[in-house]
């Protein structure tokens, strides 16, 4: 049983057909990469599966529940309350701190904010952040805005982590030890991931991965 | 291992003379590295002896030989199980890849399919190593990264070549 599926999804943009017919089903716990060359579909799948687009046709489910039938502020809902995110570029808000950064999903959804603070704290010695939290995202590298990022994408605890080239931006090295960091901290919350990459190493983190090509995905099951 | 699975997918293609057999394949998979005429004919004798091939004397091609050599079920059997086959995900086997998209695009098999099977088998090598790495000494992770980084070398190629079969399959069809 699949906690995260698209079944036949299509969208365009214009004239200009993005998903033809895609098909994916995510396990609940698993970590898996999508995988494709630019332009071929795979962040528009990964808005799709996470209610950020709404396809055109076919059906998109979260634990028995379609999203694409759902309105605007039942899948903000969800997207707040069960769903984290990781982007390319870190995209913290610059006028915070780290560690606020980190608590914004927690008091979005309603904590109050010295037990959000709290909470979001007790990830900077989990991703090698230690005593970085007073900082704005200016004053971090790249690899430290992007550790921020995955504090903050899991800290409310979702049941989804979506993560669109994680490590997009980063070096081969410091990238690798942001996908250790998140598959890690992920198992260790019993966190679903969806990641996509074009980067073989990143991919070689997930249990499995899939291809997107003309829209379409290409499950890569080997033959032996 | 590739040389008599390489000529008998050219034989798939066409009855050859060994003479124009050899012509064939230096112009398309030797690249510098041309095959021996005692290669050939003892690789075809091989073959023979093995049931893969058959020959029918009907005269001389372009070279003087008169044996003209025929793939038979067997043989073609062979060729399509070496196409489907992934390769061993080691580092440096473009060559052996290279001659299977090029078969297989000649031979109008689905070479996107067998591409991605490789794919598959390529990214399950760099999942294992990904895992010594993380779960291993240092000095072990240093040679999985050896190997990561030719893998993923393997598989950019890969993907350029997959993106590329509509363009090849019209070159080295005819």
């Amino acid at each position: 049983m699949s906690l995260l599926s698209a079944e036949g999804v299509t969208l365009s943009f214009g004239s200009t057909p993005a998903l033809r017919g895609a098909d994916l089903a995510v396990g609940e716990g698993e970590v898996l990469a999508i995988m494709g060359p630019s332009g071929s579909g795979k962040s528009t799948l990964l808005h799709c599966l996470a209610g950020i687009l709404v396809p055109d046709s076919g059906v998109v489910s979260f634990a028995g529940r379609r999203l694409d039938a759902m309105g605007e502020n039942e899948r903000s809902a969800l997207r707040r309350d069960q769903f984290g995110f990781v982007f390319q570029f870190g995209q913290l808000v610059p006028e915070l701190t780290a560690e606020e950064n980190v608590a914004l999903p927690l008091l979005l959804g309603g904590v109050r904010r010295a037990a959000a603070v709290r909470e979001a704290r007790e990830w900077f010695p989990r991703l090698g952040l230690d005593g970085l939290g007073g900082r704005r995202s200016g004053e971090l590298s790249g690899g430290q805005a992007q550790r921020v990022a995955l504090a903050r994408g899991l800290v409310a605890k979702p049941r989804v982590l979506f993560a669109d080239e994680p490590t997009g931006s980063l070096d081969s090295l410091t990238g690798e030890q942001v996908m250790e960091l998140l598959v890690t901290s992920a198992r260790a919350e019993g966190t679903t991931v969806v990641v996509v990459t074009h980067e073989p190493r990143v991919a070689a983190y997930a249990d499995s991965e899939v291809v997107v090509r003309d829209g379409r995905v290409h499950s890569l099951a080997a033959s032996t | 291992m590739t040389v008599p699975l390489t000529l008998l997918g050219l034989l798939e293609r066409e009855p050859s003379h060994g003479y124009d057999l050899k012509r064939d394949y230096d112009a398309i998979f030797g690249r510098g590295k041309p095959l021996s005429f005692g290669q050939v004919y003892s690789t075809l004798a091989r073959l023979t002896r093995d049931g893969k091939v058959v020959v029918s004397e009907v005269g001389p091609g372009d070279g003087p030989d008169r044996k003209q050599y025929v793939i038979t079920d067997a043989g073609a059997t062979e060729v399509d199980a070496w196409l489907v086959q992934p390769v061993e995900p080691e580092p440096h086997l473009q060559t052996v890849l290279f001659a299977k998209v090029t078969l297989a695009l000649m031979l109008e098999r689905p070479a996107a399919e067998y591409l991605d099977r490789q794919r598959a088998a390529h990214l399950q090598r760099m999942r294992e190593l990904t895992e010594v790495k993380r779960s291993g000494a240092l000095v072990d992770g240093l040679l999985a990264d050896h190997g990561l980084f030719h893998l993923e070398a393997d598989l950019r190629w890969i993907e350029l070549t997959s993106s590329r079969l509509d363009a090849l399959a019209k070159e080295v069809r005819r």
